[in-house]
């Protein structure tokens, strides 16, 4: 072949030429990669190339033959061109379908890089809960953990020596003479409300609140409550019992009611403990202990200070880890205070 | 309150196949919430026997034991019970290890089959080379005693029953108790009369008031003198209104309480102890009414009611010596308190066996008094559980009537016929009812005969008015109705809550989260999404955890809210710091295998900044003005929002992509900054200093030049002593103030279009100087050009000079309304290094 290349065919001479073009892309076709394509490329159309050499002597020509040499060495040139094109186009979609052959990789393998972390399932619910009530109009009030005395006391009703005052429990702080306590309830909360806002009062309360109980299962000395209260004109038990009814619905589905069950709390009058009809309870549907209720006790509105007979209204309060354990089906309440990230991650982002 | 069946059916239409379940679903109706059932774990054959032979048998292990013929059928019968190892013939062959009974005695036969407490099953079985077909009872195995070797013999009962009668029946055994949740206001529930009330309110039957078969002896003559002698009334309300005597002499105290009495006491959950005793709580159960009993011959004069005397003391029934407080009010003769009103009495004037005459005490003390001192004293006894909740006042005379009849019946007694009665009961006051006002609360339209009759029901007296109100006078075992409210309250649960309908109000327009709420759950949220777990941990610490986490040095004073009754006496602090709960936390994720970890928390601390609490706090049921609130809110400490992060181990960890990277102290800097990004603030890291961080890797947060926390790597020292991982690394931050900083809205920006010009630079400065400084200098030298400064290259060492560094820094500069020359950038990255020199001495490099 190397001698056949040497061969400079005479720019007139057809049948060399053709020679030439057919050896040119009888190469190009043998090329299998872009590498011999480059070579027969440098063979049959570099400065060395017999058709490129023969192009050169159409100048030593005469001035007619010159003319019938260029377009005959021209033609030829053009084919070999064209299908260089071809074949590099051909070669190169070859090469590139194969390197992302190459590239796979085994995606199941893919690394961990930052994990999600996760919202603790308590605060979480609290905003769930929260989300019910704003939507509904209500609005969120806080109050301070550590609280006086005639906040978390007196102004909701308990006498200063009645075994109701008695039976919460209640974490004292040093000096007694101070009065404070850190709050037993989220019940302060309602105070706060009403002595900070214009009547009527649609308020929901979520915090921490605390109780001198001994660590078990179900009891934590240290916990979180949702209270809730609204104060209007001409509110009654049956506003009460549909609040929590549309409540109960968004946490425990359609089928969820509410029933009330005659109780007592320094703070409302009638008092009620709710249960709630827990549709999705694990062991089948039944009526769950939820929290307490009420119609707010004349007195309660009169510590803040609200006199017109007209005003009347409802309140309620439920603890959030025991909501969270039938709700979710948490066994030992330990476990939303051990900090374990299994506990929280399990619930990712949402409850 | 556990209520006997037996004892319930007495005064209600309550079946008498009813079971305890089915009278706690009638009660939790009317608000007495359901318990437990208690029983006594018999069942099956247990009869009456007569032992008919009874023939020792010494055995190898130096043992007697008795073998014996016992009837179980009355003479002449056969035995109609069948089953495996019942004899037809009446008469079983019974192994007894005791000894304590005679040929001819009646004795209580478990027959086989019978089951006794712990699931214990009788079966016929071989016992020293006999079949032993059941068993000879002892007062143990049948519950009514502590002695297991002491064979029940029923003639000391004062029984003498026929061979066969069923024994559970005969012993009160077979009885079950309903125990039953009774709130605070309402203490007349703590008795068989207010349950039998209350389950005729349930269910609309008959009830017998127990108090109405009671006939109190009228004109009796003058019994022992009594005064009531009260000089310091708390709350200006006398600690005894009402004192009744009643004396019973001749009684045989040591006669045996019959045995459905013991077991009704049993039941209600009260050990027996002889039959004076019993026979006053047994009173006390039934109606209501503490009694006290005194042996009458110990006592010296008249009896006095009175505040104790400063530094007298009392040895009370549980035979401790008592010191008293001059506020408790007593019950004292000649010699001196004998008694603590209302919640316990004295060892000196005790019945005991050999007493003859008893001097019954039925009185009516203030609730609050006796609250007082059973708290101070430490003694929660029945008679003060009741005392406290509020007694029926007119329940004394008719107490103390049924007392000295049972002591007459059961004990042999002879009533003096002297009445002693003192004092002038306080009752309900009459309460003015809106008839519309039930409606007006609970949403159901009562009419006026519900109204009425409801009210009826629970013993209140009611009079129509000409103005159309009702004036009702509750009962006087109802000191808990004092507001039309609490009358209302009656009415509802009397025709039942379960009528209440449905109604869901509609709140105004409400203003949704705050500001502040609402960035609070950007923070948690974006915390999360970076890869941090929220925990909660308790507030409790001890006084070291807060002295050492909650200052930056030990010098500083650090206020604690110190609790009196703390769960922990190691933990008696409320928290100033959210490190030592989070560090908790991370150790128990590391010792579980967890070690790469990182962890959130969010929560109140407590810091005392001045004056805690207030001395005077207002009563209840007013309002107590402006000032007085503005005061109690001025003393309640401060409780800043704070947010921790604490982080250990690897991220990412080694893995398949390539090795992991250690988190360290820049993970807990990186933190803050994310905090401060999410809300939208600028938050200065500066270089700092705190005891329990490593003295070069802690930074100080600032905002706006004010102190708001620390972040880096703890102290070697301390992670190793607090069994942490090393290179453990923490933040802290006053989120509270930050989220107050952020709230206002971001002005926007143009966005520039034209392209950036970067250059770079690389300056030698002192060890000392830090990159924050630098960065700091660098963005004011630079002028409005400059877009961003990137620290990307730190080096020390060959070419550099001893004790110095090169920091090299990426500035990035921008026009917004044209393309930046080369000379722009220069000119001002110049001016921006010239600043760098003056300040820090820094030299550019190369």
């Amino acid at each position: 072949m190397a001698d056949e290349h040497a061969l400079v065919p005479h720019p007139l001479d057809e049948a060399a030429i053709e020679q030439c073009v057919a050896q040119a892309l009888a190469a190009f076709d043998a090329a299998g990669t872009l590498d011999e394509l480059k070579a027969a490329r440098l063979a049959h159309t570099g400065d060395k190339a017999p058709i490129v050499l023969a192009n050169r002597q159409i100048k030593e020509l005469d001035k007619d033959q010159k003319k019938e040499a260029g377009k005959l060495l021209g033609t030829a040139r053009g084919r070999i061109q064209k299908s260089l094109a071809a074949r590099t186009e051909v070669l190169e979609a070859e090469h590139a379908a194969k390197v992302l052959v190459e590239e796979t990789v085994d995606v199941t393998a893919a690394p961990r890089r930052r994990p999600l972390g996760a919202r603790h399932p308590i605060t979480r619910l609290q905003e769930k809960v929260v989300d019910v009530f704003t939507s509904m109009g209500w609005e969120v009030a806080e109050g301070p953990e550590l609280e006086s005395e005639w906040f978390n006391f007196d102004a909701l009703n308990f006498a200063p020596d009645h075994p109701a005052r008695e039976m919460q429990d209640t974490f004292f702080v040093e000096p007694s003479e101070a009065h404070l306590v850190l709050r037993t309830h989220t019940s302060p909360v309602q105070i706060r409300a009403l002595l900070n806002k214009e009547l009527p009062v649609y308020v929901l309360a979520p915090g921490k609140v605390f109780r001198t109980d001994e660590l078990d299962a179900t009891h934590l000395p240290a916990f979180h409550q949702f209270e809730g209260l609204a104060v209007d004109k001409g509110l009654t038990m049956a506003d009460l019992k549909g609040t929590l009814e549309h409540f109960a619905r968004q946490m425990f589905g359609p089928a969820a009611a509410i029933r009330l069950r005659p109780s007592f709390f320094p703070f409302t009058e009638p008092s009620a403990e709710m249960d709630v009809w827990h549709p999705g309870a694990k062991g089948g549907p039944q009526w769950i202990e939820w929290g307490g209720c009420g119609m707010v006790n004349p007195n309660v509105l009169a510590a803040a200070g609200i006199k017109d007979p007209e005003y009347t209204g409802f309140a309620f309060g439920m603890g959030v880890e025991r909501t969270l354990m039938f709700r979710n089906d948490v066994p030992d309440m330990r476990d939303m205070i051990e900090g374990d990230i299994r506990f929280s991650t399990q619930f990712g982002m949402e409850v | 309150m556990r209520i006997p069946l037996s004892w319930i059916r007495e005064y209600t239409q309550f079946p008498a196949d009813g079971t305890a379940e089915d009278l706690m679903a009638e009660l939790v109706r009317v608000g007495l919430e359901e318990e437990e059932v208690h029983t006594n774990g018999l069942s099956g054959p247990i009869v009456v026997g007569e032992v008919l032979e009874k023939t020792p048998e010494p055995q190898s292990n130096g043992k007697t034991i008795n073998w014996c013929q016992v009837r179980v059928v009355a003479k002449g019968h056969t035995q109609t019970l069948t089953g495996d190892g019942i004899d037809p013939s009446g008469v079983q062959g019974v192994v007894c290890g005791a000894d304590n009974f005679e040929v001819g005695d009646k004795v209580v036969v478990t027959l086989p089959g019978s089951v006794l407490p712990g699931d214990f099953r009788i079966a016929a079985r071989k016992t020293y080379g006999h079949v032993s077909a059941g068993m000879i009872a002892s007062v143990k195995e049948l519950g009514i005693g502590e002695d297991h070797d002491g064979i029940l013999v029923l003639g000391t009962l004062g029984l003498d029953p026929e061979p066969g009668t069923d024994a559970l029946e005969l012993l009160g055994l077979s009885d079950s108790a309903a125990e039953i949740n009774v709130t605070p206001d309402r203490g007349y529930a703590f008795s068989i009369r207010g349950v039998a009330r209350e389950y005729s309110h349930a269910t609309g039957t008959d009830f017998t008031d127990p108090a109405h078969q009671v006939t109190p002896l009228q004109d009796g003559s003058p019994g022992h003198p009594v005064v009531l002698n009260d000089d310091a009334p708390i709350y200006g309300i006398p600690g005894c209104d009402t004192f009744v005597a009643r004396s019973v002499t001749g009684v045989d105290a040591s006669a045996p309480t019959p045995p459905w009495m013991a077991a009704r006491l049993r039941l209600a959950g009260i050990r027996p102890i002889s039959l004076a005793v019993d026979i006053s709580n047994y009173v006390m159960w039934e109606l209501g009414q503490p009694l006290h009993f005194y042996d009458a011959e110990k006592l010296n004069g008249p009896i006095q009611v009175r505040r104790s005397a400063p530094g007298e003391k009392l040895t009370t029934l549980d035979d401790k010596q008592r010191a008293l407080n001059t506020e408790d009010l007593v019950i004292a003769d000649d010699r001196g308190a004998i008694g603590l009103a209302g919640v316990m009495g004295g060892a000196s004037t005790e019945v005991s066996e050999a007493t003859s005459t008893v001097l019954i005490e039925a009185a009516h003390f203030d609730p609050i008094s006796v609250s007082r001192t059973r708290r101070r004293h430490k003694l929660p006894s029945e008679a003060a559980k009741r005392n406290e909740r509020g007694v029926d006042p007119l329940l004394p005379t008719t107490a103390a009537q049924r007392a000295v009849d049972l002591l007459v019946q059961l004990a042999g007694g002879t009533d003096t016929g002297e009445v002693t009665h003192v004092g002038d009961p306080i009752t309900p006051e009459t309460i003015a009812l809106d008839p519309s006002l039930p409606e007006r609360i609970v949403g159901v339209p009562y009419g006026a005969q519900q109204v009425t009759e409801a009210l009826t029901a629970v013993g209140c007296a009611i009079q129509a008015q000409d103005n159309g109100m009702l004036s009702v006078t509750p009962p006087s075992w109802r000191p808990d109705l004092t507001i039309p409210e609490s009358l209302v309250e009656e009415i509802a649960r009397l025709v039942g809550y379960d009528t209440i309908p449905s109604r869901l109000p509609v709140a105004p327009a409400g203003r949704g989260l705050t500001e502040a709420q609402q960035r609070r759950r950007t923070v948690f949220t974006g915390l999360a999404a970076a890869g941090f777990t929220e925990v909660l941990t308790y507030p409790f610490y001890s006084v070291e955890a807060n002295q050492l986490f909650g200052r930056a040095n030990g010098a500083e004073e650090l206020p604690m809210v110190r609790l009196a009754n703390p769960i922990a006496s190691q933990f008696p602090t409320l928290r100033t710091t959210l490190l030592p709960g989070i560090l908790d936390s991370l150790r128990r994720n590391v010792s579980r295998g967890f070690t790469d970890v990182a962890l959130f928390e969010a929560g109140s601390v407590f810091r005392p900044d001045g004056k805690m609490g207030s001395e005077e706090i207002p009563g209840l049921g007013f309002y107590p003005g402006d000032d007085v609130i503005e005061e109690l809110r001025a003393g309640i400490p401060h409780q800043p929002l704070h947010l921790a992060v604490a982080v250990s181990g690897q991220e990412p960890v080694d893995n398949v992509g390539g090795p992991g990277r250690a988190r360290d102290w820049a993970d807990a800097v990186e933190a803050a900054r994310k905090v401060a990004q999410l809300l939208g603030v600028e938050l200065d890291v500066l270089q700092g200093e705190h005891q329990a961080f490593h003295p070069g890797r802690t930074a100080q947060l600032q905002l706006k030049g004010e102190l708001v926390g620390y972040a880096g790597e703890l102290h070697p020292k301390v992670a190793e002593q607090q069994d942490l991982p090393a290179r453990t690394s923490v933040m802290e931050l006053d989120l509270g103030t930050l989220i107050a900083a952020a709230t206002g809205q971001t002005i926007a920006e143009p966005i520039s279009t034209f392209p950036p010009t970067t250059q770079d630079v690389a300056l030698i400065v002192d060890e000392a100087v830090t990159a924050g400084e630098l960065r700091q200098t660098l963005t004011e030298g630079a002028g409005d050009l400059l877009e961003s400064v990137e620290l990307f290259d730190v080096y020390s060492g060959e070419g550099i000079g001893e004790g110095k560094k090169s920091m090299a820094f990426a500035l990035r500069f921008r026009a917004a309304d044209r393309t930046l020359t080369a000379e722009e950038a220069s000119a001002a990255r110049s001016d921006a290094v010239a600043l760098t020199g003056e300040r820090h001495g820094a030299l550019q490099r190369g």
